[in-house]
């Protein structure tokens, strides 16, 4: 049901004179009621400008190793957070793996997120029959599977085939430091991230549509001999768009999180780019902790700020809609 | 329903081939195989090459595959490569129920403890606690498990010494106290990845029952326990509680599934000898026939779990109906 139906079934009185309001707008509205949801919110964006803006702000190349300064604890002299074991600053680091999550995300939410689900979503539910069944099918088989397992299966796997064809692409084309940065490893990243990410938007959009299509004005648009793609694009579209930011704001948490663990387990992305997973995985040996905490604490502390916030921000759009 | 069920099940053995071709695939796609991995110092090619070919190796992989599937539909996952002499099922199912007790210890914790919060964040509804209550463990959920193992490590077994570092010794031990009297305790290596393990399950057993409770708290039957005068505590324990706790069944099986799969990480960190960190091993040796087992065995518990869920759904709420949409 839609909401302003439900609105009115539920005999509140509705104040005619109010200027009207588009469903977006209400939400936001609703969304910016929400102290910890605009906060997250707040975080989230100055977390992803930071990261944008990796090299203007960050002291030191994320690569430019020092072994005379190595693992020196924060607050040192030119190093505000310390260094690691090659001598790495550790703010650096901690910069731009923060770009690496923004980059991550950003990317699989476009291609997994924004395009394939959403699309999907809408051609499964318009269409319907094969259509349907065949999209709906696949999301069915990708979410049945355990998604790490594959990930890191497929990662491990189709890792060397890319780095082959990166560098044949790089003798091609004359660019390089893609595979001496470890940059190349994002493609296989996100990748894989969107092949098991755009399922959770695919169905909310298709439940939408299949609701939609059957109103009456999706009939008088048929009647009057509107084309399907016409429909679709400026009929049952605008009623979709803000479910698809719905559908992505709750998958943040779990993209960059995964992630973390692919890169930690050493089939993510690859060194010398950083990346929390890398950090985490070189701070976190018990002896290391104890004598050097600031390796783990630092990217610890950021990366957790980062999940949460991502947690938060999808729960309050989350509440929002649904009108709490 | 039950044709809805048949449906479900018989699509299961279907889901199960396509996913095992895939990581079939996979696998051998991949570089290095197990031959080169277990010769390490032998270099002899010719010596590899005659080992691929009584191993079958260098058939056209859809051979390879048919003979496989063959084997496994028998309950044969062939010898392991990593140890030799041992068939996979040998080695991987005592490692199979090292993670399956943490698995349903985990549970055992997560629910009761999830409760108890839902509940109480239903009851101070509108005071300070129940957000709270929500954000603090939706912060326990946000919180990476490589970063909270590596803490409880440092905090509990370097810093404090009360636990080891990592390991296993079972689940429970037991104490004779003068030779008579038996005194379960639970076995010190189980802390630290209990607690890695729970963290993130809270925050949607706790969501659940709150919103139920609140739900059921509205319903008529509840308004007319409380006119016909039971006291407060009644209502809320023989009315209230038991309606509350009926949606669980559906998240128990999500629970188990997304504890299998952060087992990965766990096991591996603590080193458990478990599946999670076998399939860290067979992934290293491509074990190509450990890969194949574990993933039979990663699979049908997810797609079960789903089933069951799925069908716990209608079964516990007959307004759901199933296979519709």
């Amino acid at each position: 049901m839609n909401r302003r139906d439900s609105e009115i079934d539920s005999g509140l009185p509705i104040n005619i004179n109010k200027k009207s309001m588009s469903l977006t707008a209400a939400v936001w509205a609703r969304f910016c009621q929400k102290r910890l949801g605009v906060l997250s919110l707040i975080i989230v964006i100055s977390l992803f400008v930071i990261g944008i803006l990796a090299p203007v702000l960050s002291p030191y190349d994320y690569r430019q190793t020092d072994l005379t300064s190595a693992l020196l604890s924060p607050g040192s002299e030119g190093h505000l957070l310390g260094t690691d074991r090659l001598g790495r600053d550790l703010l650096t680091r901690t910069i731009y793996s923060i770009r690496t999550t923004v980059i991550i995300t950003a990317i699989t939410v476009l291609t997994g997120g924004l395009l394939l689900g959403p699309v999907l979503g809408l051609l499964a539910g318009f269409f319907g029959r094969w259509t349907d069944v065949l999209i709906s099918r696949i999301g069915e088989i990708l979410s049945s599977l355990p998604a790490l397992l594959m990930m890191i299966l497929i990662n491990a796997t189709l890792d060397e085939r890319l780095r082959d064809q990166i560098r044949k692409f790089e003798d091609w084309s004359g660019i390089d430091g893609l595979i001496s940065t470890g940059a190349y490893s994002y493609f296989l990243v996100f990748g894989t991230l969107s092949l098991f990410f755009w399922v959770g938007s695919m169905r909310i959009v298709r439940a939408q549509v299949l609701s939609i299509r059957e109103l009456d004005y999706i009939t008088a648009a048929e009647a009057l001999g509107a084309t399907p793609a016409r429909i679709l694009s400026r009929h049952i579209f605008p009623n979709v768009a803000f479910l698809i930011i719905l559908g992505v704001s709750s998958a943040l948490a779990g993209i960059a999180g995964s992630e973390l663990v692919l890169t930690w387990v050493g089939v993510g992305v690859q060194p010398p780019m950083p990346s929390f997973g890398s950090l985490l995985f070189e701070g976190s040996g018990a002896r290391t902790v104890r004598a050097y905490p600031h390796l783990l604490l630092v990217p610890g502390t950021i990366v957790t700020l980062l999940l949460f916030c991502f947690v938060l921000l999808g729960d309050a759009i989350n509440d929002a809609y649904r009108g709490d | 329903m039950l044709q809805y069920t048949i449906r479900r099940i018989s699509v299961l053995p279907l889901l199960l081939l396509v996913i095992t071709f895939s990581t079939f695939c996979l696998t051998r796609w991949g570089p290095g195989d197990p031959i080169s991995v277990i010769a390490g110092q032998v270099r002899d090619p010719e010596v590899l090459a005659q080992i691929r070919e009584a191993e079958g190796l260098n058939d056209p992989i859809y051979v390879q595959y048919i003979r496989w599937l063959g084997d496994a539909s028998r309950g044969d996952f062939g010898e392991s490569y990593i140890r030799r002499g041992f068939t996979t099922w040998e080695v991987i199912s005592p490692r199979l129920w090292v993670t399956g007790q943490l698995g349903l210890a985990a549970l055992l914790i997560i629910f009761p403890i999830g409760i108890f919060a839902g509940g109480l964040g239903a009851r101070f509804r509108g005071s300070w606690l129940d957000p709270t209550i929500t954000l603090s463990l939706l912060f326990a959920a946000a919180l990476p498990g490589i970063l909270v193992v590596a803490v409880l490590q440092w905090l509990f077994a370097v810093q404090l010494s009360l636990l080891p570092v990592g390991g296993w010794g079972g689940w429970i031990d037991i104490y004779w106290i003068a030779g008579i009297v038996a005194v379960p305790i639970p076995d010190p290596h189980i802390y630290i990845p209990l607690i890695a393990y729970t963290l993130g399950g809270f925050v949607g057993v706790a969501r659940l029952v709150r919103a139920t409770v609140l739900e059921v708290n509205r319903t008529d039957y509840v308004r007319t326990a409380r006119a016909k005068g039971l006291s407060e505590g009644v209502v809320q324990r023989r009315h209230v509680l038991r309606n509350s706790l009926l949606p669980l069944v559906t998240v128990v099986a999500f629970s188990l599934a997304g504890i299998i799969e952060g087992s990965i990480i766990a096991e591996t960190l603590l080193g458990i000898p478990g599946i999670g960190s076998f399939l860290f091993q067979a992934i290293g040796s491509r074990d190509y026939n450990a890969i194949q087992a574990l993933t039979v065995i990663y699979s049908a518990t997810f797609i079960i779990m789903n089933l069951v869920a799925d069908l716990a759904y209608s079964l516990v709420d007959p307004r759901i109906q199933v296979g519709d949409t």
